[in-house]
């Protein structure tokens, strides 16, 4: 992918159809490296599964026998001297604590390093495809923090309007610009 | 043109060719793997600089005829061995990609 928020969807995606209620999604940048964490509070998996995720020949789907999200993520980060760590608590051990936390971290000034991209597209279009569920968003740089928590939204909203509704996820996307603009 | 063929008229070396009568259509360049994936047509020779094992998972995916290392890159030890448990043929040049394309282009 040559965007990491490419990335970043894809993992997500994954947390959402671990049956996550709630999905962290956060960024923290330096001057030198970039460390995304997506931490979910699904379903959780196994040892066992954790091990053969980061295997390219593994995947939860029953289309194919190749899935590469993960390891495709792992080696984006492995290119720039950095790496990729999944840890996960499966429901069946940990009925209480349940969840799946991956953290893959980049060093920005490798030539290899893949840009960041639309950050903040990659959120609209999970908070989009995923009303029902919440995200909570933060990216963290020196010179300041972008977040959007959807808890927050449907508090505020209540429980009337949908998240996907089209007010909201423009409202949404001019809120994330916004921050972009005055904190980047 | 099978793959043995293909390397035989292109003086390139076998690393692994479980699946030599195989017939090539056809090839693609290309080492964003992700990109790769969801463009290298069925038989195509797929050139690429990278060796890792995620390689072997995309020209599965792909159904390519075969990979053609560019550069003599060597293929990892996970990815030769996943290599050889799917059927994937494997061929090595020196060349770099770009000649190795110039040449294919002559001869498929």
């Amino acid at each position: 992918m040559k965007e990491l928020s490419l990335n970043i969807l894809d993992i997500a995606e994954n947390s959402v159809k671990a049956g996550a209620s709630l999905t962290e999604i956060l960024i923290d940048e330096d001057n030198e490296k970039i460390v995304i964490t997506v931490r979910d509070n699904g379903c959780g998996m196994t040892e066992e599964t954790v091990k053969a995720a980061q295997n390219p020949f593994y995947t939860t789907r029953t289309t194919r026998s190749v899935g590469l999200g993960i390891p495709l993520f792992k080696e984006q980060a492995e290119m720039t001297g950095g790496s990729l760590t999944l840890s996960s608590k499966h429901k069946e051990q940990y009925p209480d604590t349940h969840g799946t936390v991956i953290s893959a971290s980049f060093y920005k000034n490798h030539i290899d390093c893949t840009p960041l991209g639309d950050v903040a597209a990659s959120i609209v279009t999970l908070v989009q495809g995923h009303p029902e569920v919440d995200f909570l968003f933060e990216h963290k740089t020196d010179r300041g923090v972008v977040a959007l928590d959807t808890r927050q939204l449907r508090e505020i909203l209540g429980n009337e309007v949908s998240l996907s509704s089209y007010e909201v996820i423009v409202w949404i996307g001019q809120y994330l610009k916004e921050q972009y603009t005055e904190n980047h | 043109m099978t793959v043995n063929e293909l390397a035989e008229k292109a003086g390139l070396k076998p690393v692994l060719v479980p699946d030599g009568d195989r017939e090539v259509c056809g090839a693609y360049c290309g080492d964003l793997l992700s990109w790769v994936m969801g463009r290298a047509q069925s038989d195509n020779v797929w050139i690429t600089i990278m060796s890792n094992l995620n390689v072997i998972a995309v020209a599965s995916l792909s159904d390519v005829s075969c990979v053609l290392l560019a550069e003599g890159v060597e293929l990892s030890e996970d990815a030769k061995k996943a290599a050889e448990e799917k059927d994937i043929n494997i061929l090595v040049s020196e060349k770099s990609t770009y000649e190795l394309a110039v040449l294919l282009g002559s001869l498929i």
